[in-house]
Protein backbone atom coordinates (compact mmCIF):
# COMPACT_ATOMS: atom_id res chain seq x y z
CA UNK A 1 0.00 0.00 0.00
CA UNK A 2 1.27 3.36 -0.70
CA UNK A 3 2.41 6.07 1.62
CA UNK A 4 -0.44 7.77 2.76
CA UNK A 5 -0.48 11.92 4.08
CA UNK A 6 -2.68 14.44 4.41
CA UNK A 7 -2.47 18.37 3.28
CA UNK A 8 -3.56 20.59 6.40
CA UNK A 9 -5.62 23.39 6.97
CA UNK A 10 -2.66 26.55 7.40
CA UNK A 11 -5.36 28.36 9.63
CA UNK A 12 -9.06 27.82 10.87
CA UNK A 13 -11.88 29.49 8.45
CA UNK A 14 -13.88 28.46 5.56
CA UNK A 15 -12.40 25.65 3.03
CA UNK A 16 -12.89 26.31 -0.70
CA UNK A 17 -12.07 24.34 -3.76
CA UNK A 18 -12.49 26.55 -6.24
CA UNK A 19 -10.90 30.15 -6.69
CA UNK A 20 -14.34 31.63 -7.13
CA UNK A 21 -17.62 29.74 -7.42
CA UNK A 22 -18.07 29.92 -10.80
CA UNK A 23 -14.40 28.25 -11.15
CA UNK A 24 -13.57 25.03 -11.57
CA UNK A 25 -12.11 23.51 -8.53
CA UNK A 26 -8.07 23.87 -8.28
CA UNK A 27 -7.52 20.20 -8.11
CA UNK A 28 -9.89 17.11 -8.49
CA UNK A 29 -9.85 13.14 -6.81
CA UNK A 30 -7.32 11.51 -8.75
CA UNK A 31 -5.29 14.52 -10.00
CA UNK A 32 -1.39 14.22 -9.96
CA UNK A 33 -0.12 17.43 -8.25
CA UNK A 34 3.18 18.51 -7.44
CA UNK A 35 5.03 20.20 -4.55
CA UNK A 36 3.75 23.90 -3.44
CA UNK A 37 0.78 23.34 -5.99
CA UNK A 38 -2.57 25.41 -5.19
CA UNK A 39 -5.57 22.69 -4.06
CA UNK A 40 -7.88 24.98 -2.35
CA UNK A 41 -8.91 28.05 -0.06
CA UNK A 42 -9.31 28.58 3.71
CA UNK A 43 -10.95 32.10 4.26
CA UNK A 44 -10.88 33.56 7.41
CA UNK A 45 -13.20 36.98 7.76
CA UNK A 46 -12.48 38.27 4.50
CA UNK A 47 -8.58 36.57 3.93
CA UNK A 48 -7.70 34.29 1.51
CA UNK A 49 -5.09 31.87 2.62
CA UNK A 50 -4.19 29.15 -0.03
CA UNK A 51 -3.52 25.75 0.63
CA UNK A 52 -0.96 24.05 -0.59
CA UNK A 53 0.25 20.54 -1.05
CA UNK A 54 4.20 19.98 0.55
CA UNK A 55 4.96 17.44 -1.20
CA UNK A 56 4.17 15.93 -5.06
CA UNK A 57 1.64 13.09 -4.89
CA UNK A 58 -1.85 12.34 -6.26
CA UNK A 59 -4.95 13.10 -4.36
CA UNK A 60 -6.68 9.92 -3.17
CA UNK A 61 -9.67 11.87 -1.54
CA UNK A 62 -10.50 15.15 -0.12
CA UNK A 63 -11.48 14.86 3.58
CA UNK A 64 -14.06 18.13 3.92
CA UNK A 65 -16.56 18.84 2.04
CA UNK A 66 -16.54 22.22 0.06
CA UNK A 67 -17.43 25.51 2.08
CA UNK A 68 -16.64 23.37 5.44
CA UNK A 69 -15.49 24.91 8.49
CA UNK A 70 -12.47 23.78 9.14
CA UNK A 71 -9.75 23.86 12.11
CA UNK A 72 -6.08 25.29 11.48
CA UNK A 73 -4.00 21.60 11.15
CA UNK A 74 -7.07 19.77 10.18
CA UNK A 75 -6.49 17.22 7.43
CA UNK A 76 -8.62 18.64 4.13
CA UNK A 77 -7.69 16.01 1.46
CA UNK A 78 -5.88 12.20 1.46
CA UNK A 79 -2.26 12.20 -0.56
CA UNK A 80 -0.86 9.12 -1.94
CA UNK A 81 2.56 8.59 -3.83
CA UNK A 82 0.18 7.10 -6.93
CA UNK B 1 -41.81 55.20 8.10
CA UNK B 2 -42.60 52.72 11.67
CA UNK B 3 -40.38 49.64 11.60
CA UNK B 4 -36.84 49.31 10.14
CA UNK B 5 -35.45 46.15 9.36
CA UNK B 6 -31.39 46.43 9.95
CA UNK B 7 -29.83 44.70 7.17
CA UNK B 8 -26.52 44.18 9.09
CA UNK B 9 -24.72 42.57 12.29
CA UNK B 10 -21.98 43.64 14.88
CA UNK B 11 -21.92 46.71 16.05
CA UNK B 12 -23.33 48.51 13.30
CA UNK B 13 -26.80 46.80 13.80
CA UNK B 14 -26.92 47.70 17.49
CA UNK B 15 -25.71 50.91 16.59
CA UNK B 16 -28.88 51.43 14.12
CA UNK B 17 -31.20 50.12 16.67
CA UNK B 18 -30.25 52.38 19.37
CA UNK B 19 -31.04 55.51 16.88
CA UNK B 20 -34.33 54.00 16.18
CA UNK B 21 -35.39 53.56 19.74
CA UNK B 22 -34.95 57.22 20.42
CA UNK B 23 -37.27 57.89 17.34
CA UNK B 24 -40.08 55.45 18.56
CA UNK B 25 -39.11 53.17 15.35
CA UNK B 26 -39.49 49.85 16.02
CA UNK B 27 -36.81 47.64 14.79
CA UNK B 28 -36.21 44.20 12.92
CA UNK B 29 -32.93 42.75 13.51
CA UNK B 30 -31.96 39.69 11.50
CA UNK B 31 -29.27 36.68 11.60
CA UNK B 32 -27.74 33.83 10.34
CA UNK B 33 -27.07 30.81 11.85
CA UNK B 34 -24.05 31.99 13.11
CA UNK B 35 -24.99 35.06 14.67
CA UNK B 36 -28.24 33.49 17.07
CA UNK B 37 -26.68 34.09 20.34
CA UNK B 38 -25.70 38.11 19.17
CA UNK B 39 -26.36 41.10 20.83
CA UNK B 40 -28.34 43.09 18.14
CA UNK B 41 -30.29 40.26 17.72
CA UNK B 42 -31.40 40.10 21.66
CA UNK B 43 -31.90 43.97 21.23
CA UNK B 44 -34.27 44.73 18.51
CA UNK B 45 -37.75 44.48 19.16
CA UNK B 46 -38.15 41.53 16.60
CA UNK B 47 -35.42 38.86 14.73
CA UNK B 48 -35.69 36.80 11.93
CA UNK B 49 -33.45 34.43 10.76
CA UNK B 50 -31.87 34.71 7.20
CA UNK B 51 -30.01 31.51 6.39
CA UNK B 52 -26.62 30.03 6.53
CA UNK B 53 -23.11 31.59 8.13
CA UNK B 54 -21.24 32.75 5.24
CA UNK B 55 -22.53 36.03 4.08
CA UNK B 56 -23.66 34.85 0.14
CA UNK B 57 -26.41 32.73 2.06
CA UNK B 58 -27.61 35.82 4.13
CA UNK B 59 -26.33 39.21 4.49
CA UNK B 60 -25.34 39.23 1.36
CA UNK B 61 -28.87 37.51 0.30
CA UNK B 62 -30.70 40.46 -1.09
CA UNK B 63 -34.47 38.40 -2.09
CA UNK B 64 -34.19 36.93 1.28
CA UNK B 65 -33.82 40.24 3.08
CA UNK B 66 -36.71 41.54 1.36
CA UNK B 67 -39.03 38.82 2.01
CA UNK B 68 -37.77 39.24 6.10
CA UNK B 69 -38.77 42.74 5.59
CA UNK B 70 -41.99 41.78 3.68
CA UNK B 71 -42.96 38.96 6.72
CA UNK B 72 -42.14 41.68 9.44
CA UNK B 73 -43.94 44.41 7.87
CA UNK B 74 -41.33 46.83 7.59
CA UNK B 75 -40.85 49.34 5.65
CA UNK B 76 -37.78 50.48 5.51
CA UNK B 77 -34.06 48.86 5.22
CA UNK B 78 -31.14 50.42 7.04
CA UNK B 79 -27.98 48.52 5.33
CA UNK B 80 -25.59 49.54 7.77
CA UNK B 81 -22.44 49.60 5.88
CA UNK B 82 -20.58 47.01 4.24
CA UNK B 83 -22.63 44.11 2.92
CA UNK B 84 -25.74 45.42 0.61
CA UNK B 85 -25.07 49.17 1.82
CA UNK B 86 -23.48 50.14 -1.68
CA UNK B 87 -25.15 48.21 -3.72
CA UNK B 88 -27.75 49.85 -6.47
CA UNK B 89 -29.43 46.57 -6.97
CA UNK B 90 -30.24 46.03 -3.42
CA UNK B 91 -31.61 49.31 -3.65
CA UNK B 92 -33.56 49.20 -6.43
CA UNK B 93 -35.39 45.97 -5.35
CA UNK B 94 -36.17 47.70 -1.88
CA UNK B 95 -37.97 50.61 -3.93
CA UNK B 96 -40.06 47.73 -6.35
CA UNK B 97 -41.38 45.92 -3.17
CA UNK B 98 -42.54 49.76 -1.70
CA UNK B 99 -39.88 49.19 1.13
CA UNK B 100 -37.66 52.62 2.32
CA UNK B 101 -33.80 52.18 1.95
CA UNK B 102 -32.12 54.21 3.95
CA UNK B 103 -29.37 55.65 1.80
CA UNK B 104 -29.33 57.34 -1.42
CA UNK B 105 -31.38 56.84 -4.90
CA UNK B 106 -30.02 53.25 -6.71
CA UNK B 107 -28.89 55.97 -9.31
CA UNK B 108 -26.59 57.87 -6.67
CA UNK B 109 -25.33 54.45 -5.50
CA UNK B 110 -24.71 52.95 -9.48
CA UNK B 111 -22.88 56.59 -10.10
CA UNK B 112 -20.69 56.40 -7.54
CA UNK B 113 -20.30 52.90 -7.39
CA UNK B 114 -18.44 53.01 -11.07
CA UNK B 115 -15.13 54.80 -9.76
CA UNK B 116 -14.35 55.87 -13.29
CA UNK B 117 -17.55 57.12 -13.90
CA UNK B 118 -17.68 58.62 -10.80
CA UNK B 119 -14.07 60.50 -11.45
CA UNK B 120 -15.94 61.78 -14.36
CA UNK B 121 -18.35 63.61 -12.07
CA UNK B 122 -15.95 65.07 -10.08
CA UNK B 123 -14.43 67.00 -13.07
CA UNK B 124 -17.66 68.28 -14.24
CA UNK B 125 -18.64 69.49 -10.60
CA UNK B 126 -15.10 71.18 -10.47
CA UNK B 127 -13.60 68.94 -8.06
CA UNK B 128 -9.97 68.17 -8.59
CA UNK B 129 -9.12 63.93 -9.65
CA UNK B 130 -6.00 62.12 -8.58
CA UNK B 131 -4.42 62.80 -12.59
CA UNK B 132 -5.36 59.62 -14.51
CA UNK B 133 -7.22 58.05 -16.98
CA UNK B 134 -9.43 55.32 -18.09
CA UNK B 135 -7.47 52.53 -18.71
CA UNK B 136 -9.60 49.52 -20.15
CA UNK B 137 -8.23 47.44 -23.15
CA UNK B 138 -6.49 49.61 -24.87
CA UNK B 139 -2.73 49.13 -23.60
CA UNK B 140 -1.37 51.62 -25.53
CA UNK B 141 -3.75 54.45 -24.41
CA UNK B 142 -3.10 53.53 -20.41
CA UNK B 143 0.61 53.29 -21.51
CA UNK B 144 0.16 56.61 -22.89
CA UNK B 145 -1.92 58.21 -19.58
CA UNK B 146 0.58 56.65 -17.36
CA UNK B 147 3.59 58.74 -19.13
CA UNK B 148 1.46 61.48 -19.05
CA UNK B 149 1.04 61.74 -15.11
CA UNK B 150 4.30 59.89 -14.47
CA UNK B 151 5.03 57.02 -12.45
CA UNK B 152 4.91 54.81 -10.31
CA UNK B 153 0.68 54.87 -10.95
CA UNK B 154 -2.18 52.68 -9.23
CA UNK B 155 -4.59 50.08 -11.51
CA UNK B 156 -7.57 50.01 -10.48
CA UNK B 157 -11.29 48.73 -10.73
CA UNK B 158 -13.96 50.64 -11.53
CA UNK B 159 -15.95 48.40 -9.60
CA UNK B 160 -13.44 48.17 -6.57
CA UNK B 161 -13.24 50.67 -4.14
CA UNK B 162 -12.26 50.81 -0.42
CA UNK B 163 -9.03 49.85 -1.29
CA UNK B 164 -10.11 46.39 -2.82
CA UNK B 165 -8.59 45.74 -6.41
CA UNK B 166 -5.65 48.03 -6.45
CA UNK B 167 -1.84 47.25 -7.66
CA UNK B 168 1.17 49.26 -8.37
CA UNK B 169 3.29 49.65 -11.44
CA UNK B 170 6.38 51.64 -11.38
CA UNK B 171 7.35 51.69 -14.73
CA UNK B 172 5.89 51.30 -18.09
CA UNK B 173 6.90 46.83 -18.01
CA UNK B 174 5.07 46.98 -15.37
CA UNK B 175 1.96 48.31 -16.14
CA UNK B 176 1.88 46.35 -19.47
CA UNK B 177 2.09 43.01 -16.75
CA UNK B 178 -0.53 44.38 -14.42
CA UNK B 179 -3.26 45.47 -17.12
CA UNK B 180 -4.26 42.12 -18.14
CA UNK B 181 -4.14 40.29 -14.50
CA UNK B 182 -5.95 43.18 -13.01
CA UNK B 183 -8.64 42.91 -15.64
CA UNK B 184 -8.82 39.64 -15.01
CA UNK B 185 -8.70 40.05 -11.02
CA UNK B 186 -11.83 42.56 -11.62
CA UNK B 187 -13.72 40.17 -13.19
CA UNK B 188 -13.50 37.33 -10.70
CA UNK B 189 -14.39 40.00 -7.68
CA UNK B 190 -16.50 41.94 -9.37
CA UNK B 191 -17.93 40.83 -12.26
CA UNK B 192 -16.22 44.00 -14.06
CA UNK B 193 -12.99 43.81 -15.85
CA UNK B 194 -12.96 47.62 -16.10
CA UNK B 195 -9.95 49.55 -15.29
CA UNK B 196 -8.44 52.87 -14.66
CA UNK B 197 -5.29 53.94 -13.97
CA UNK B 198 -4.02 57.23 -11.20
CA UNK B 199 -0.53 58.67 -10.34
CA UNK B 200 0.01 57.28 -7.39
CA UNK B 201 0.93 60.16 -4.62
CA UNK B 202 3.54 59.40 -2.35
CA UNK B 203 3.36 60.95 1.11
CA UNK B 204 -0.54 61.96 0.73
CA UNK B 205 -3.30 62.19 3.79
CA UNK B 206 -6.26 60.46 3.29
CA UNK B 207 -8.91 63.00 4.64
CA UNK B 208 -12.53 62.61 3.97
CA UNK B 209 -15.59 65.08 4.02
CA UNK B 210 -19.02 63.87 5.80
CA UNK B 211 -21.82 65.06 4.22
CA UNK B 212 -25.68 64.94 4.49
CA UNK B 213 -28.11 65.35 1.58
CA UNK B 214 -30.96 66.65 3.13
CA UNK B 215 -33.56 65.37 0.27
CA UNK B 216 -34.75 69.03 -0.58
CA UNK B 217 -31.66 69.40 -2.54
CA UNK B 218 -29.53 71.01 -0.16
CA UNK B 219 -25.97 69.19 1.11
CA UNK B 220 -25.00 69.74 4.89
CA UNK B 221 -21.49 68.99 5.06
CA UNK B 222 -19.45 68.05 8.53
CA UNK B 223 -16.42 68.87 8.19
CA UNK B 224 -13.73 66.53 7.58
CA UNK B 225 -12.07 63.03 9.34
CA UNK B 226 -8.38 62.20 8.83
CA UNK B 227 -7.54 58.46 8.00
CA UNK B 228 -3.80 58.45 6.82
CA UNK B 229 -3.20 55.86 9.33
CA UNK B 230 -4.13 52.83 7.16
CA UNK B 231 -2.35 49.52 6.59
CA UNK B 232 -2.96 47.82 3.12
CA UNK B 233 -5.36 50.84 2.40
CA UNK B 234 -7.53 49.55 5.26
CA UNK B 235 -7.88 52.31 7.99
CA UNK B 236 -7.07 51.41 11.52
CA UNK B 237 -7.46 54.96 13.28
CA UNK B 238 -9.46 57.93 12.18
CA UNK B 239 -9.95 60.81 13.68
CA UNK B 240 -11.61 64.96 13.09
CA UNK B 241 -10.73 67.43 13.18
CA UNK B 242 -7.51 66.47 10.73
CA UNK B 243 -4.40 67.70 11.96
CA UNK B 244 -2.72 68.18 8.61
CA UNK B 245 -4.86 71.19 7.04
CA UNK B 246 -5.30 75.08 7.20
CA UNK B 247 -8.59 76.47 7.60
CA UNK B 248 -8.79 77.54 3.48
CA UNK B 249 -7.99 74.06 2.90
CA UNK B 250 -10.45 72.42 5.05
CA UNK B 251 -13.27 74.82 3.35
CA UNK B 252 -12.49 74.42 0.27
CA UNK B 253 -12.42 70.65 0.59
CA UNK B 254 -16.01 70.94 2.05
CA UNK B 255 -16.95 73.02 -0.76
CA UNK B 256 -15.58 70.73 -3.53
CA UNK B 257 -17.43 67.68 -1.57
CA UNK B 258 -20.69 69.57 -1.22
CA UNK B 259 -20.50 70.41 -4.98
CA UNK B 260 -20.11 67.00 -5.87
CA UNK B 261 -22.59 65.66 -3.86
CA UNK B 262 -25.46 68.55 -4.50
CA UNK B 263 -24.35 67.65 -8.43
CA UNK B 264 -25.67 63.62 -8.12
CA UNK B 265 -28.68 65.27 -6.20
CA UNK B 266 -27.38 62.97 -3.51
CA UNK B 267 -29.74 62.24 -0.64
CA UNK B 268 -28.94 60.91 2.96
CA UNK B 269 -25.22 60.09 4.74
CA UNK B 270 -22.22 60.05 2.16
CA UNK B 271 -18.17 60.46 2.35
CA UNK B 272 -16.32 62.01 -0.35
CA UNK B 273 -12.72 60.67 0.32
CA UNK B 274 -9.80 63.17 -0.89
CA UNK B 275 -5.89 62.46 -1.32
CA UNK B 276 -4.07 65.61 0.09
CA UNK B 277 -0.34 65.97 -1.05
CA UNK B 278 2.20 68.32 1.08
CA UNK B 279 1.48 71.40 -0.32
CA UNK B 280 -2.21 70.86 0.82
CA UNK B 281 -3.60 70.12 -2.61
CA UNK B 282 -6.46 67.81 -2.33
CA UNK B 283 -7.71 65.23 -4.93
CA UNK B 284 -11.24 63.45 -5.30
CA UNK B 285 -10.52 59.57 -5.12
CA UNK B 286 -13.75 58.20 -3.88
CA UNK B 287 -17.27 58.93 -2.69
CA UNK B 288 -18.88 56.18 -0.24
CA UNK B 289 -22.61 56.08 -0.29
CA UNK B 290 -23.42 54.67 3.06
CA UNK B 291 -22.94 55.12 6.44
CA UNK B 292 -18.54 55.00 7.16
CA UNK B 293 -17.13 52.76 9.83
CA UNK B 294 -15.71 55.95 11.39
CA UNK B 295 -18.95 58.30 11.52
CA UNK B 296 -18.32 58.13 15.12
CA UNK B 297 -15.90 60.51 15.20
CA UNK B 298 -17.49 63.01 13.17
CA UNK B 299 -20.34 62.69 15.67
CA UNK B 300 -18.42 63.56 19.04
CA UNK B 301 -16.75 66.50 17.58
CA UNK B 302 -20.25 67.53 15.89
CA UNK B 303 -23.09 66.58 18.13
CA UNK B 304 -25.05 65.51 15.59
CA UNK B 305 -26.10 62.33 15.60
CA UNK B 306 -25.96 60.43 11.74
CA UNK B 307 -27.96 57.58 11.70
CA UNK B 308 -31.04 59.79 13.12
CA UNK B 309 -30.17 62.23 10.20
CA UNK B 310 -30.32 59.08 7.87
CA UNK B 311 -33.43 57.64 9.18
CA UNK B 312 -35.21 61.28 9.36
CA UNK B 313 -33.80 62.09 5.53
CA UNK B 314 -35.31 58.96 4.91
CA UNK B 315 -38.45 59.25 6.45
CA UNK B 316 -38.76 62.51 4.15
CA UNK B 317 -38.69 64.88 7.36
CA UNK B 318 -36.91 67.93 7.79
CA UNK B 319 -33.07 67.43 9.06
CA UNK B 320 -32.77 69.30 12.95
CA UNK B 321 -30.02 71.19 12.29
CA UNK B 322 -28.55 73.57 9.31
CA UNK B 323 -25.30 74.08 7.86
CA UNK B 324 -24.69 77.34 10.53
CA UNK B 325 -25.14 74.69 13.36
CA UNK B 326 -22.64 72.37 12.00
CA UNK B 327 -19.18 73.39 14.25
CA UNK B 328 -16.35 71.40 15.07
CA UNK B 329 -15.86 71.34 18.67
CA UNK B 330 -12.91 69.46 20.43
CA UNK B 331 -10.77 66.61 19.03
CA UNK B 332 -11.95 63.04 18.45
CA UNK B 333 -9.92 59.93 17.66
CA UNK B 334 -10.60 56.36 16.95
CA UNK B 335 -9.00 53.07 16.96
CA UNK B 336 -10.40 50.21 15.40
CA UNK B 337 -10.11 46.79 17.45
CA UNK B 338 -9.68 44.05 14.83
CA UNK B 339 -9.77 40.48 16.22
CA UNK B 340 -6.12 40.29 14.39
CA UNK B 341 -2.97 39.47 15.53
CA UNK B 342 -0.64 42.38 14.73
CA UNK B 343 2.68 40.40 15.81
CA UNK B 344 1.68 37.60 13.04
CA UNK B 345 1.10 39.91 9.76
CA UNK B 346 -2.14 40.91 11.27
CA UNK B 347 -3.70 36.94 10.67
CA UNK B 348 -7.05 36.83 11.68
CA UNK B 349 -7.95 35.61 15.27
CA UNK B 350 -11.42 34.26 15.54
CA UNK B 351 -12.30 32.54 18.60
CA UNK B 352 -13.97 32.56 22.52
CA UNK B 353 -13.54 35.98 24.45
CA UNK B 354 -12.73 34.22 27.78
CA UNK B 355 -12.81 37.79 28.98
CA UNK B 356 -14.04 41.44 27.34
CA UNK B 357 -13.97 44.11 30.07
CA UNK B 358 -14.66 47.63 28.29
CA UNK B 359 -12.75 51.08 28.77
CA UNK B 360 -15.07 53.80 30.16
CA UNK B 361 -15.10 57.07 31.40
CA UNK B 362 -15.14 60.16 30.70
CA UNK B 363 -14.77 61.35 26.95
CA UNK B 364 -14.90 57.60 26.01
CA UNK B 365 -17.20 56.04 23.79
CA UNK B 366 -17.45 52.49 22.52
CA UNK B 367 -19.39 50.92 20.01
CA UNK B 368 -18.86 46.84 19.98
CA UNK B 369 -21.22 43.75 20.02
CA UNK B 370 -18.61 41.50 21.76
CA UNK B 371 -18.96 40.15 25.73
CA UNK B 372 -17.21 38.08 28.05
CA UNK B 373 -18.10 34.30 26.50
CA UNK B 374 -18.58 35.78 23.20
CA UNK B 375 -17.28 33.50 20.36
CA UNK B 376 -15.70 35.92 17.21
CA UNK B 377 -16.94 33.90 14.10
CA UNK B 378 -14.75 33.71 11.52
CA UNK B 379 -17.01 34.44 8.94
CA UNK B 380 -17.28 38.05 8.97
CA UNK B 381 -14.59 41.54 9.20
CA UNK B 382 -12.64 41.33 11.66
CA UNK B 383 -13.74 44.58 13.05
CA UNK B 384 -15.16 43.96 16.83
CA UNK B 385 -14.96 46.93 18.47
CA UNK B 386 -14.56 50.90 17.95
CA UNK B 387 -12.84 52.71 20.33
CA UNK B 388 -13.31 56.62 20.57
CA UNK B 389 -12.29 59.06 22.77
CA UNK B 390 -13.15 62.73 22.61
CA UNK B 391 -11.66 65.63 24.27
CA UNK B 392 -11.60 69.86 24.19
CA UNK B 393 -7.58 69.48 22.19
CA UNK B 394 -5.99 67.02 20.26
CA UNK B 395 -3.19 66.54 22.90
CA UNK B 396 -5.92 65.21 25.47
CA UNK B 397 -7.23 63.02 23.20
CA UNK B 398 -4.38 61.38 22.46
CA UNK B 399 -4.09 60.96 26.39
CA UNK B 400 -7.55 60.04 26.93
CA UNK B 401 -6.77 57.02 24.04
CA UNK B 402 -3.90 55.85 25.52
CA UNK B 403 -5.49 56.08 29.07
CA UNK B 404 -8.92 54.00 27.63
CA UNK B 405 -6.90 51.67 25.79
CA UNK B 406 -4.71 50.42 28.64
CA UNK B 407 -8.07 49.57 30.49
CA UNK B 408 -8.99 47.25 27.64
CA UNK B 409 -8.60 43.39 28.89
CA UNK B 410 -9.53 41.35 25.72
CA UNK B 411 -8.30 37.44 26.83
CA UNK B 412 -8.68 34.62 24.37
CA UNK B 413 -7.99 36.20 21.13
CA UNK B 414 -5.03 38.47 19.61
CA UNK B 415 -6.71 42.42 19.20
CA UNK B 416 -4.69 45.11 17.48
CA UNK B 417 -5.20 46.90 21.17
CA UNK B 418 -0.90 46.59 21.60
CA UNK B 419 -0.82 48.32 18.13
CA UNK B 420 -2.96 51.35 19.09
CA UNK B 421 -1.32 51.44 22.56
CA UNK B 422 2.01 51.95 20.42
CA UNK B 423 0.43 54.22 17.71
CA UNK B 424 -0.60 56.68 20.69
CA UNK B 425 3.26 57.14 22.11
CA UNK B 426 4.52 57.66 18.39
CA UNK B 427 6.15 61.05 18.04
CA UNK B 428 5.32 60.86 14.54
CA UNK B 429 1.48 60.02 15.32
CA UNK B 430 1.44 62.64 18.18
CA UNK B 431 2.58 65.25 15.45
CA UNK B 432 -0.30 64.02 13.70
CA UNK B 433 2.71 64.31 10.92
CA UNK B 434 1.35 61.56 8.91
CA UNK B 435 0.69 59.86 5.49
CA UNK B 436 -1.39 56.40 4.14
CA UNK B 437 2.11 54.59 4.18
CA UNK B 438 3.45 55.43 6.76
CA UNK B 439 1.89 53.50 9.35
CA UNK B 440 3.56 50.49 7.16
CA UNK B 441 6.67 52.09 7.36
CA UNK B 442 6.20 51.98 10.82
CA UNK B 443 5.43 48.72 10.82
CA UNK B 444 8.49 46.99 8.48
CA UNK B 445 10.59 49.22 10.28
CA UNK B 446 9.58 48.24 13.87
CA UNK B 447 9.86 44.37 13.49
CA UNK B 448 13.22 43.27 14.82
CA UNK B 449 12.75 45.71 17.58
CA UNK B 450 8.68 44.39 18.78
CA UNK B 451 10.46 40.96 18.29
CA UNK B 452 13.49 41.36 20.61
CA UNK B 453 10.61 42.75 23.20
CA UNK B 454 8.82 40.63 25.89
CA UNK B 455 5.27 40.75 25.22
CA UNK B 456 3.81 42.56 28.57
CA UNK B 457 1.04 40.97 29.77
CA UNK B 458 -1.72 41.96 32.25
Amino acid sequence: MADRTTIKAPVPGTFYRRPTPDEEPYANEGDRISNGQVIGLVEVMKNFNEVKADRDGVIASFLVENEDLVEAGQDLAALTDG
Amino acid sequence: MKKVLIANRGEIARRVVRACRELDLTTVAVYSEADEEALHVREADEALPIGKAHARHSYLNLEVLIGAAREAGADAIHPGYGFLSESARFAEACDAAGIVFVGPSAGAIAAMGDKAAARRLAREANVPVVPGGDASRDVEAALATAADVGYPVLVKAAAGGGGRGIRIARDADELRDALPAAGREAEAAFGDSTLYIEKLLEEARHVEVQVVGAGDGEVIHMYERECSLQRRRQKLVEESPSPGLHPPTRDAMAAAAVRLAADVGYVGAGTVEFLVDQHERFYFIEMNTRLQVEHGVTEMVTGIDLVRAQLLVAAGEPLEFTQDDVRIEGSAIEFRINAEDPEQDFQPSPGRLEAAELPGGPGVRIDTAIYTGYTVVPFYDSLIAKLMVWAPTREQALRRGRRALAEFRLEGIETTVPLHARLVEDERVLAGDVHTGYLEELLAGGEAATASTARETR
